[in-house]
């Protein structure tokens, strides 16, 4: 049975009890995307600025639980300075390391999975990785997730795919 | 059923099949009966016994199976009446949940009564059930919605009552609240209501199981209900409202059942209670239903009530005993109008962490808006978390709380 420090571990708490990159820019320039989880009311909202390529800047407010606040702090950290392809392709691994667990859970080696594998092949996650053992707790998984599916849709709003 | 003697609760745990689960090496501790009741094993018993025996359409055979199925569903639905003190059995309409029941309100006698301008008063802290339906009415027809403000200690504020009621169409509020507990005074808001001519549509999902209802009483028009948390069955629950009311108000939804007639060029409406019960109803489910009410009346709701009210103020006082300023409860003090729900903030963690971790300890909670997002925007958080007492749950239960809630304390202790 999974545990509370599957769940919570150290790094998770530190970004939730120290968010980086909080607050919000001036919108415009910035950007301003919402991301709402209608089932337990957390709330996180992005301003981000793109410059050219570059996302070079991004501050995340809102509130929440733990694990969404945590994942839009590490979200925030991971992303800042990078390109918006880079970004892109953060936000497909993180999901993919969302779902590979998931379909993993399910006994299943379907095509799913080895999807989940492409996306992660070759990106470097880093303390993001933190976070996998909130697929143990499938509810919970929508916590971890909101701040990446905001981040779409603000990529998408800036720099359409 | 004496007055005297409190709940055997011991005995009545051992009715509830699921309460024997333990999840993570613990005993089931189950406070999450706001969102939904546990069921008997006489319920659970007879549905079983009715799909074995009983079973076939109602109002439709001519043979004997169809006629039993038809007696033991209309034998629940007299059965309910009785239960809230109706006149008559046809007053009772059963719906899918209170949802639908006030649904049924907002669009039927709504549809039919209320035009652009129209006022209906509700209150903050209702139910989306008891705002999502108006606030759709407003969108089609412009009708006004006005909202009885609360009070300090998470009471109805009544002074402004006059003055929102006046030119109102409908008063309609819960009877009891799913996040605060705070029993509000029926009798006293239909006298208010039917002072300004307007009518009175209670919301009594969270009253029904827990304290003994008379609509008669009350002096309501519409009362909505649900049986999934009185320990009956998911899939059922209904309407109760005057007859004169019902024999005025259109068909709410189509279909079989709910006609006498239909031809080509149009249909005629059956009888109430029918009229309103498009399709196959949920026939096991009523019968589920009458157990759980002999199940209720046998325990005696004034002992329900008794217990739960000794219970709360058990717990209110063993969470602020151990937690100190470091918890915000709410709703109201006076346990007198409060029933067995405290929902409350540990300070610094989410009430989606702190019940994460009560899970570990198979401490069941709600966390989350409760579906009352006017209210918690009224108290200015987004989510609290939820404990909820039935007859099933005692001082062990409220002590593993507390116990679970410091072990959460001292997990996310900075």
């Amino acid at each position: 049975m999974p545990g509370l420090e599957d769940l919570y571990r150290e790094i998770i708490l530190d970004h939730y009890r120290a968010p980086r990159n909080r607050g919000e820019l001036p919108s415009p320039p910035a950007t301003r995307a919402e991301g709402f989880n209608p089932l337990c009311g957390d709330e996180v909202v992005l301003t981000l600025q793109v410059d050219g390529d570059t996302v070079t800047d991004l501050l995340v407010a809102g509130q929440g639980c733990s694990i969404s606040q945590a994942s839009s702090s590490m979200m925030s950290a991971a992303v800042k300075g990078k390109s918006v392809a880079e970004a892109r392709q953060l936000i497909r691994a993180f999901k993919a390391l969302m779902s590979i667990h998931e379909s993993k859970l399910g006994g299943e080696g379907d095509d799913a999975g080895t999807e989940a594998d492409n996306a992660l092949d070759g990106v470097q996650l880093g303390d993001l990785e933190a976070l996998q053992g909130v697929v143990k707790f499938p509810v919970r998984i929508k916590c971890a997730t909101l701040a990446w599916n905001t981040l779409e849709q603000g990529l998408d709003e800036t720099s359409p795919s | 059923m004496s007055l005297d003697v409190s709940l055997d609760v011991a005995a009545l745990r051992r009715d509830f099949p699921v309460l024997e689960r333990e999840f993570h090496g613990h005993r089931l501790v189950y406070l999450d009966s706001a969102a939904t009741s546990q069921k008997p094993t006489s319920v659970i018993e007879v549905m079983d016994t009715f799909y074995r025996h009983t079973n076939a359409n109602v109002h439709r055979g001519v043979y004997t199976l169809a006629e039993e199925a038809t007696a033991a569903f209309e034998s629940a639905r007299a059965r309910m009446a009785r239960f809230l003190h109706a006149s008559t059995p046809s007053e009772i309409v059963f719906t899918k949940n209170a949802t639908e029941a006030m649904n049924l309100v907002a669009r039927s006698w709504g549809g039919a009564h209320l035009h652009e301008g129209d006022v209906v008063v509700l209150s903050l802290m209702e139910h989306h059930a008891n705002v999502v339906p108006w606030h759709m009415l407003a969108a089609e027809r412009g009708i006004e919605l006005r909202w009885i403000p609360l009070t300090d200690d998470g009471c109805l504020d009544l002074e402004s009552l006059p003055q929102l009621l006046e030119g109102a169409a409908l008063l309609s509020v819960t009877s009891l609240s799913n996040v605060l507990g705070t029993i509000n005074d029926v009798r006293h808001l239909a006298d208010a209501a039917h002072a300004a001519d307007a009518l009175i549509a209670v919301d009594a999902a969270q009253t029904i199981p827990h304290v003994e209802v008379d609509v008669t009483a009350w002096d309501a028009d519409f009362v909505a209900w649900t049986g999934h948390k009185m320990l009956g069955p998911t899939g059922i629950g209904g309407l109760w409202a005057r007859e004169n009311l019902l024999e005025g108000m259109p068909p709410f939804l189509g279909g079989g059942e709910m006609i006498r007639d239909v031809t080509v060029d149009g249909f005629t409406t059956n009888d109430i209670p029918w009229k309103f019960e498009a399709g196959t109803p949920p026939i096991a489910e009523a019968v589920g239903l009458e157990a759980a009410i002999d199940y209720l009346d046998d325990v005696g709701l004034e002992a329900v009530r008794r217990h739960e009210i000794e219970l709360t103020g058990y717990a209110l006082r063993a969470l602020h005993e151990r937690f100190d300023d470091r918890i915000t409860t709410y709703g109201p003090s006076d346990l007198s109008i409060r029933g067995g729900v405290i929902s409350f903030l540990l300070d610094g963690i989410h009430a989606h962490d702190v019940s994460q971790v009560l899970d570990e300890d198979a401490v069941a909670v709600r966390a989350g808006h409760h579906c009352a997002k006017p209210l918690m925007r009224h108290l200015g958080v987004p989510a609290t978390t939820r404990a909820s007492f039935y007859l099933y749950n005692d001082e062990a239960d409220a002590d593993a709380l507390v116990e679970s809630l410091a072990r959460a304390e001292k997990f996310f202790a900075v």
